[in-house]
């Protein structure tokens, strides 16, 4: 390998010296072209200085403390077994080495020689930076430098690094790099091999699962917004994240969404729920089972809107089976509430909250996470007027939910106050017309509007 | 009339029925099984392990016969076929008594007889004396009564003119010439044996190639390694007739007519589901075999059918797994059913021919993109060092995900070497876990390596 020589770097127009205010590699240590060799103050800023070339750090020439002119040597970096002798010899010019007390360079400089060597860096623990790609080792106008003070060193900017493929998740190589492929979370997925292993069929089961409609909240908060901290950091994205992230432009690129909005009067709705929640013995009913109840229903009548788009073709549904989309910390997941046409309002409050449970609890099971026909995002619980969700290919449609508000309304005798509610569907244009979304709506809508039509 | 009761009876005592009841007394039941020829089935007897023997005296022959090649020099080399079949006869009982001693240590009971199902868990057995003893199944009956050799329609297997794999395991007088119809494992297997012991050999197949479940170029290699060595093949020949005369057979084809002292039907086995008592019981079949849930029950509640009688592959391996299986099922623990994508499939010819997963063909018939890698013994460091460099190792994997969708192995000790991916499969791994594997050098399975490295366009010896 090469001898790299360390020269001054010229940090800026007007930079003539610089001074070493600390080396961070000590003489003998093995240093990596882009590591940061030494702190050097300049005129206008503290900068860090990387390495150019790869070895082990031989020689360092001028001291902390010490200054230097822009392109003079200040340090070698060359293998252990290369006579850097040569090279040292020609330093001096310049700089105010102190090669006097330098040992004779024939024999590998270690760092047992206090002198030389620089004060130890204290407890920083500078990050390992992605490299740009290797520029001549006499390329020192310039260096690759982050404008970071000295005194903060760039340990904060260390990524953790994303343990690869979610770590302790028990996968074939096989179902990883379908998983990898395809964009499934393997963290999702119930395995069933041996001592719940994910294999392969797990993932195929689960990959025409998960994710709906809205992002969730906000990844990590960015590290405190001192003006001397790093601009800006590059957040891994968990593997859910990455999952939506690959899902949903596959979703929303290639089919094209048409929207539908329409209010809905929940009066009604309200109080029946009220008075079937008071009732002993009975499982609690939310707002959402009412609509899932009433989708389920309606979509029999509807099964245009039940259907997807299968390239040459359009297959219709003759069974409901509703993807419900859960908020997650990191994410969201759309746990499929089977048959929900077949069930009974009962049925489907005391399913659904199971299956939000689990999902929270990341305990579904991978066919629990696929075969929907139909989708519902409901954002009411954050106050949501109303949105818009992206569908969940191959699915054709999907029912985005606002909250119940109290707001003014119109009434008979005058103005009154209502409970409306605001729901958008999104549909497959491939697959339907807005005609056919609106009519869609309209017959929900009735349903909820005359909720007791729920219960039979 | 004497009436005894078990948890399990076992109707059979091959490779399937065996391994059921040691693993059902294994799983703290009593088991009896009852067995109207020897403990071991065919395979112990008749089958897998006599030939295995005889193979093996062919290519002590064979190595006799090549000795010149490593400066060896031999004189006045005799083979005695007789003794072949005496030693392989000797390897049997061997075999067959390892399988009484096992029952033994089970603390299985041996019931010599045939067995018949009187009821669902009631089985008849009439010894050979004329006696009957009544086994009673308090849990469960596993039938596992294989299969026979089929022949032919209108050709009747006398065991003279016309043999089968059961007389050509016991003859101990080889023919001067034989026919053997039929090129799947089992003739391939004897027409080496004849072969190497120099009797003329005829290998007759209806379909286009030898070996027809394997992949193409395992059969176009197998096709010159065997015509190599002397063996006269005709592929997609049917039979029309097989009648005594001329040198004590003619078979008539459509592909002309052929002659020999002998001729050795290996066009494949049937289910024995004759005389059990099946059809009394309504228990269902399928095309032939006895039709099993993925726990090998049939469709009558509490009888289990395992092995060559339960379905294909004709395999002593698949019929030990599908015997497991059962024996899991009814001490009511829940078993991994039996992979049948999985079940390695092994000749044991010269050279050896092994495989496992789908030929290159059924993997592109499937729609796959696949990557192919092969890697030839000739390039292979201890093939080479043992003078058996004849054949190749091929890899069929997904192009995309790297899934191992197949493997073919055509050389020496292939039957031995296909467990490596049998495992990887297993463990779904990929190309990229096996090319990560580092092997022992020098090792024919270093092939595998190398055919592996070669699907991935990687191959270092090459």
């Amino acid at each position: 390998m090469a001898i790299t020589k360390v020269v001054m770097p010229k940090l800026s127009e007007a930079m003539e010296s610089g001074k070493i205010i600390k080396w961070i590699k000590k003489e003998g240590e093995r240093v990596q072209s882009g590591d940061i060799l030494a702190e050097v103050e300049t005129d206008k800023a503290d900068v860090e200085m990387e390495a150019f070339g790869g070895g082990v750090l031989r020689k360092i020439l001028v001291s902390a403390g010490d200054k230097a002119a822009v392109g003079s040597l200040i340090a070698v970096i060359a293998d252990e077994s290369e006579d850097i002798n040569s090279v040292v010899g020609q330093a001096g010019g310049g700089a105010p080495a102190q090669t006097a007390a330098a040992p004779s360079a024939a024999k590998p400089a270690v760092a047992d020689r206090p002198a030389a060597a620089p004060p130890q860096p204290k407890s920083e623990d500078h990050a390992a930076r992605t490299p740009a790609p290797s520029r001549g080792p006499e390329a020192p106008t310039s260096p690759r430098v982050a404008e970071v003070v000295a005194q903060q060193p760039a340990a904060t900017m260390a990524p953790a690094r994303p343990s690869a493929d979610g770590g302790r998740v028990k996968a074939s190589p096989l179902a990883r790099k379908i998983a990898a492929q395809s964009g499934v979370d393997l963290k999702l997925i119930q395995g069933s091999g041996p001592g719940g292993r994910i294999v392969r069929r797990d993932v195929e089961a689960a990959q025409s699962a998960p994710a709906a409609a809205a992002t969730g909240p906000a990844l990590r908060p960015a590290a405190q917004p001192t003006v001397t901290g790093p601009e800006f950091e590059d957040v891994p994205l968990t593997a859910m994240r990455s999952a939506i992230a690959k899902r949903m432009p596959l979703s929303k690129a290639p089919v094209p969404h048409f929207y539908v909005t329409s209010e809905v009067a929940m009066d009604r709705a309200w109080v029946l729920r009220e008075e079937l929640n008071a009732l002993d013995g009975q499982p609690k009913v939310s707002v959402n089972d009412l609509i899932i109840r009433a989708c389920a229903l309606t979509l029999l009548q509807h099964p245009g809107v039940n259907a997807s788009f299968q390239g040459d073709s359009i297959r219709v549904f003759h069974r409901v089976h509703m993807g419900i989309a859960v908020a997650l910390e990191e994410g969201l997941i759309t746990p499929v509430l089977r048959d929900a046409h077949a069930k009974s309002l009962a049925q489907i409050a005391v399913e659904a909250r199971d299956l939000a449970e689990r999902a929270r609890q990341r305990k579904l099971r991978a066919q629990e996470l696929s075969g929907a026909t139909f989708s519902i995002s409901n954002l009411g619980m954050f106050d949501v007027r109303d949105f818009s969700a992206i569908i969940n290919p191959p699915e054709g449609a999907i029912l985005a939910v606002g909250a119940v508000r109290r707001v003014p309304v119109v009434t008979e005798d005058g103005l009154g106050v209502g409970r409306r509610m605001a729901m958008t569907i999104s549909c497959d244009h491939r697959v339907m017309d807005g005609a056919m979304g609106a009519r869609y709506l309209q017959d929900v809508k009735k349903l909820l509007e005359e909720p007791l039509r729920l219960l039979v | 009339m004497a009436s005894q009761k078990f948890d399990v009876v076992v109707v059979g005592t091959g490779p399937g029925g065996y391994v059921s009841a040691i693993r059902a007394a294994q799983l703290g039941l009593t088991v009896a099984t009852v067995e109207d020829d020897r403990p071991g089935g065919v395979c112990l007897n008749w089958g897998c392990i006599p030939t295995k023997a005889l193979l093996r005296n062919a290519e002590v022959v064979h190595l006799f016969e090549k000795a010149e090649t490593f400066g060896i020099t031999v004189q006045g080399m005799q083979a005695d076929y007789a003794a072949a079949v005496q030693r392989s006869r000797g390897v049997a009982d061997r075999m067959a008594k390892g399988v009484e001693f096992l029952f033994r240590k089970n603390k299985i009971t041996l019931f010599p007889g045939t067995g018949l199902l009187k009821a669902k868990n009631v089985v008849e057995v009439k010894g050979k004396d004329g006696t009957a003893t009544t086994l009673e199944a308090g849990r469960a009956v596993i039938l596992a009564t294989g299969s026979e050799p089929k022949s032919l329609p209108g050709v009747a297997i006398d065991e003279k003119l016309v043999i089968s794999s059961n007389g050509a395991v016991r003859n101990e007088a080889k023919p001067k010439s034989i026919i053997v119809i039929g090129a799947g494992a089992v003739g391939v297997e004897f027409a080496d044996v004849y072969r190497s012991y120099g009797v003329e050999v005829t290998l007759l197949e209806a379909l286009p190639r030898i070996v027809p479940i394997e992949d193409e170029e395992v059969s176009a290699q197998l096709t010159r390694s065997l015509s190599r060595r002397g063996i006269t093949i005709k592929t997609g020949v049917k039979v029309s007739a097989v009648k005594p005369g001329g040198a004590g057979v003619v078979v008539d084809t459509d592909g002309g007519r052929f002659e020999a002292e002998q001729v050795l039907m290996a066009v494949g086995r049937g289910a024995r589901t004759k005389g059990v008592g099946l059809e009394a019981l309504g228990v269902a079949m399928e095309r032939g075999f006895v039709k099993v849930s993925p726990t090998m029950e049939t469709s009558v509640k509490g009888i289990y059918a395992i092995g060559d009688m339960a379905g294909a592959p004709l395999l002593a391996h698949k019929a030990m797994a599908e015997g497991v299986v059962a024996a899991e099922a009814i001490a009511g623990k829940h078993p991994r059913p039996v992979d049948y994508g999985n079940v390695p499939s092994c000749t044991y010819c010269r050279p050896q021919v092994a495989s496992i997963g789908l030929t290159e063909a059924k993997a592109k018939d499937g729609g796959r993109e696949v990557a192919i890698g092969k890697f030839p013994f000739t390039a292979n460091g201890k093939a080479v060092a043992l003078g058996e460099t004849e054949g190749f190792v091929k890899v069929v994997a997904d192009k995309k995900t790297g899934e191992i969708l197949g493997v073919h192995i055509i050389g020496p000790e292939a039957t031995e070497m296909i467990h490596e991916f049998a495992v990887g499969r297993t463990l779904e791994a990929t190309v990229d876990e096996i090319m990560h594997t580092i092997h022992a050098h020098p090792t024919l399975s270093e092939a595998a390596l190398e055919a592996t490295l070669a699907a991935l366009g990687q191959a270092i010896h090459i």
